[in-house]
């Protein structure tokens, strides 16, 4: 029996476009309000469809493929900035608003949202950077989402509308759920609306960059660990290494009012061992400057040193290659240079080239595994994560080919706290409504 | 399992040195740091290891027995308030320190551990841990964890969820449950995120893997003494206006002044408001914002500017405002302590709001507050020898919250909700939001035996369907005296 939408909610009937992980989907449902969400979600719940939730698609690769997936719960129309309070350095925004957007409306006030994930540069949307808990080189000085979003509005499953948090940056009232969606990828509900604190934007801007020897990865863990030992507060610090054979290089940003990032840059290259003129570049003008003009296309200053790798398209656009990997690598920053050799010798066995970039102060590592078939790419995935787990850390696949993916689990073991989360998507989804399998341990 | 049986599986499960049973003894633990709300708990239980609180928790579990987790016990909400016919769980034994791991910035530490102690860990190798909440030399980190504490630097730094990566849980039903560690972006819900402000509901936690921070290059420290709160509210909206983030910025009116000044004597210059502001960071940078204070302040009229010329003199600036609380107790015999949040451009219309009905009742109100964050600590002022002035003020101190509310704020800020605003979580809340957020409770603890009868007022039973709401059956067996 075909699955009729409460009336009023816009919709189309899907297309090959829409299928997520090899599932086509029936339809894309678009509605305007969040009570139109509710109500999609209640119908949807009650004819025992399945339903993945979808901003810009830029990370719709993530996660396992779906068990199912009937509706597509569009948030194209939920597009609406709902409040942007300067003096109080908040917004409060619909999840459907691209990242991007927001960045150029609160950027006329001289603020912005520090989330920097490449997937803005594709248009993605709050919603999807908070299910998915996307970050970029920003999180070394301003966190990740779990720092930044203050209130959350959901629907779930059943079509309860529910709020957490609110529009104070301090506030322990209730339970957190704007932490439990962050990264929940689409598994508990939709994210409907969402609200973050902002930061002032920075006037002033220095960078200090340096080249790391082939195949020397300590060299990069000694200089990541001076750095993060030393009083230096870097904006950003991003690693670019594109080739094992090749030489790698560390990009330290530092932003500030002057003349505090240029020191801050000297200091940087005399303590990584750099000579006069080869460390510290100045880029004046290039700030987004708090009075000034904003920056090019609206967006944040881009320091983003993954968003702008060519090689890495996949960080940006969420299309998964036909003949590689993309993975996210996370360990403690001591763990810096081994982990990069399981990266590469992981690769390297498997017959695969490996291309990394990410944010080693961290460590948040994005890997391309790439040049081979289905067997030496599971195989390398497996070693690689084999190896990061043992160092206590943990690898995601966020981009496969298909025939790859089903071979894996995108996500790995989570231990001893599975049972406890599967309990929690009982509760929050008993009906298994929310993107069903795509979560850790089959959720 | 009647009471003796239930003493006897707690002391196997603790060993005999680790149980307290006599009421003279129990009587200690009867209250937290809101002492207006006294219960004798049934049992009070000291375990020393994972392994012991697991099986105190295991035991509660089999006699149907709810439990309460307890810190040091210096919460402001009542969050620690025993339950007459539950077990006290006291963490203060489990106080070691588990690892300090300079390289990764962490340290691991069990709950009873001070949070004072965990900088003093780490401040030899130049380091320190964010959170300061007030109480922060007798407050444990298993505590923060539970209240997700601030303090004056987190407007800057962030709270205790912000820093804490890593925590091992004894759930409700006595099983472990290792979440996050050292590494970023662990798979899997934020549990972490959950936990941390859960206040006790959702289970133990038993090891904590905190963030440390670099100790900053330069730290400059700013006293401001200002005509009355509107100019100081002024400086304050013009220093964040102006794109500065200091560490702190604190405001105390004349009334909170008078009572720091009668209790430590920090020597606050003679005014209506005085503001702290703190600024930290690479030493370039902060001196020139801390130039940009100073010109915002003398602008918005500053009749006097005071710089810490060292360590000491900060200290003594801090201790003044860290001291503010109990101060009151020297110009007043009694005072509630309140803590609500506020968007912060609405201070200077909230402070006189709250004058204005604290005129209208005859009352006095001493504001102490983190102005950059809008959290507010009115200090509500009485007398309960005097006949109607207690329940005066206990409405003026309620009424105060729901003017946070009406400016969109919220009815705490770092105290928690606990036993005593349990009741006021429903004006911040729908019943739609209350009953998903008891969702996460279902998950963690079925049978309501974490905490029970905190935070939300009459929780829906796990497994209920929607409808008619009920009185919880801890609120009906009445498990707490109020005074």
């Amino acid at each position: 029996m075909a699955f009729e939408l409460p009336g009023g909610v816009a919709s189309r009937p899907a297309t090959e476009a829409d299928a997520v992980d090899g599932v086509q989907p029936e339809l894309v449902a678009e509605p305007a309000t969040v009570e139109e969400a509710a109500a999609v979600l209640r119908e949807a719940t009650a004819a025992g469809k399945r339903v993945v939730c979808r901003g810009a698609g830029t990370k719709l690769g993530w996660g396992n493929p779906p068990t199912g997936a009937e509706i597509i719960l569009s948030s194209a129309r939920l597009d609406r900035i709902l409040e942007h309070a300067e003096g109080d350095l908040i917004v409060k925004a619909e999840a459907g608003v691209p990242l991007e957007a927001l960045q150029a409306a609160v950027g006329e006030a001289g603020q912005l949202l520090a989330l920097n994930p490449p997937s803005a540069g594709g248009g993605a949307t709050l919603g999807g950077i908070v299910a998915a808990n996307a970050s970029g080189s920003w999180r070394l000085r301003y966190g990740t989402v779990r720092d930044l979003l203050i209130g959350i509005t959901v629907v779930l499953a059943d079509g309860t509308i529910a709020h957490a948090g609110g529009k104070v940056v301090k506030n322990v009232a209730g339970y957190d759920l704007g932490k439990l969606f962050t990264g929940s990828l689409g598994t508990l509900g939709l994210i409907a609306e969402v609200t973050f604190r902002l930061h002032p934007r920075t006037p002033d801007r220095a960078t200090t960059r340096l080249r790391l020897e082939p195949d020397r990865p300590e060299q990069a863990g000694a200089a990541v660990s001076a750095i993060l030992g030393s009083q230096l507060v870097p904006t950003t610090l991003d690693l670019h290494w594109p080739d094992p054979a090749g030489h790698g290089t560390l990009l330290l940003s530092f932003e500030g009012t002057a003349p505090g990032p240029v020191d801050q840059a000297k200091a940087a290259a005399a303590l990584l061992g750099l000579g006069e003129g080869e460390g510290p570049g100045e880029r004046p003008g290039e700030g987004p400057g708090k009075n000034g003009t904003p920056p090019p296309e609206g967006g944040p200053p881009d320091f983003n040193l993954s968003a702008r790798e060519p090689w890495l398209p996949r960080l940006s656009t969420g299309k998964a290659s036909e003949t590689g990997v993309l993975v996210k690598a996370a360990c403690a920053p001591s763990e810096l240079p081994g982990a990069i050799r399981d990266l590469w010798e992981a690769a390297g066995t498997h017959g695969l080239r490996a291309g990394l970039a990410g944010q080693p102060g961290s460590v948040v590592l994005y890997a391309t595994l790439d040049g081979g078939g289905a067997d030496a790419l599971v195989g390398a995935v497996e070693e690689a994560r084999k190896r990061l787990l043992g160092r206590g850390g943990s690898l995601v696949v966020l981009g496969a080919p298909l025939e790859v993916k089903r071979r894996l689990d995108v996500w790995g073991p989570v231990g001893d706290a599975l049972p406890l989360m599967r309990r929690v998507k009982e509760r929050f989804d008993p009906n298994g409504t929310m993107s069903p399998g795509r979560f850790v341990g089959g959720i | 399992m009647d009471r003796a049986q239930l003493i006897r599986r707690l002391a196997e499960a603790v060993g005999p040195g680790g149980i307290i049973t006599e009421r003279n003894q129990l009587r200690t633990y009867e209250c937290d740091g809101l002492a207006a709300f006294r219960v004798i708990p049934s049992v009070v239980v000291l375990p020393e290891t994972t392994e012991q609180a697991q099986g105190v928790v295991r035991v509660c579990r089999e006699a149907g027995v709810p439990f309460v987790a307890r810190g040091s016990g210096t919460g402001l909400s009542g969050g620690a308030l025993p339950l007459a016919d539950g077990v006290l769980i006291v963490l203060a034994r489990m106080r070691r320190v588990v690892e300090v791991d300079l390289p990764n910035q962490r340290v691991v530490v069990e709950p009873g551990v001070l949070n004072l102690q965990v900088t003093k860990e780490v401040a030899p190798h130049g380091y320190y841990y964010a959170p300061d909440p007030s109480s922060q030399q007798v407050c444990s980190i298993g505590g923060n964890v539970a209240e997700n504490s601030g303090g004056a630097h987190c407007l800057k730094y962030g709270f205790t969820t912000n820093h804490v990566t890593g925590l091992e849980l004894v759930l409700p039903d006595g099983e472990l449950a290792h979440l996050g560690g050292k590494a970023p972006d662990p798979p899997g819900y934020d549990l972490i995120g959950a936990f941390v402000g859960s206040e006790g509901t959702l289970g133990i936690a038993t090891k904590v893997t905190v963030r440390i921070l670099r100790k900053p290059e330069a730290v400059r420290t700013l006293l401001a003494a200002f005509d009355g709160t509107d100019d100081a509210g002024e400086a304050v909206s013009g220093v964040i206006g102006a794109g500065i983030v200091p560490a702190a910025i604190e405001m105390m009116d004349a009334l909170a002044i008078e009572a720091a000044e009668a209790a430590v004597h920090p020597n606050y210059p003679d005014a209506g408001a005085v503001l702290i502001v703190e600024l930290d960071g690479p030493a370039p940078e902060v001196e020139v914002q801390f130039n940009q204070v100073e010109a915002i302040c003398r602008d918005s009229g500053a009749t006097e500017l005071r710089v810490a010329a060292d360590d000491e003199e900060r200290a003594l600036f801090w201790k003044g405002r860290k001291s503010a609380f109990a101060a009151v107790g020297r110009i007043s015999p009694d005072y509630y302590v309140q803590d609500g949040v506020i968007p912060r451009t609405a201070l200077p219309e909230v402070l006189r709001e709250i004058s204005r009905m604290a005129a209208e009742r005859g009352l006095r109100v001493a504001n102490v507050f983190h102005a950059g964050d809008g959290n507010l600590h009115p200090l509500v002022l009485y007398d309960a020898a005097v006949e109607g002035q207690e329940q005066r003020a206990e409405e003026l101190s309620a009424e105060i919250l729901f003017v946070c509310l009406r400016h969109g704020g919220s009815i705490t800020g770092e105290h928690g909700v606990g036993f005593d605003k349990k009741q006021y979580l429903p004006r911040q809340f729908s019943a739609d939001d209350l009953d998903t957020m008891q969702l996460v409770r279902c998950a963690f603890d079925p049978d309501s035996r974490s905490n029970p009868g905190k935070v939300f007022p009459t929780p829906r039973l796990c497994g209920e369907r929607p409808g008619p709401r009920r009185v919880h059956p801890v609120e009906q067996a009445g498990l707490a005296e109020v005074f």
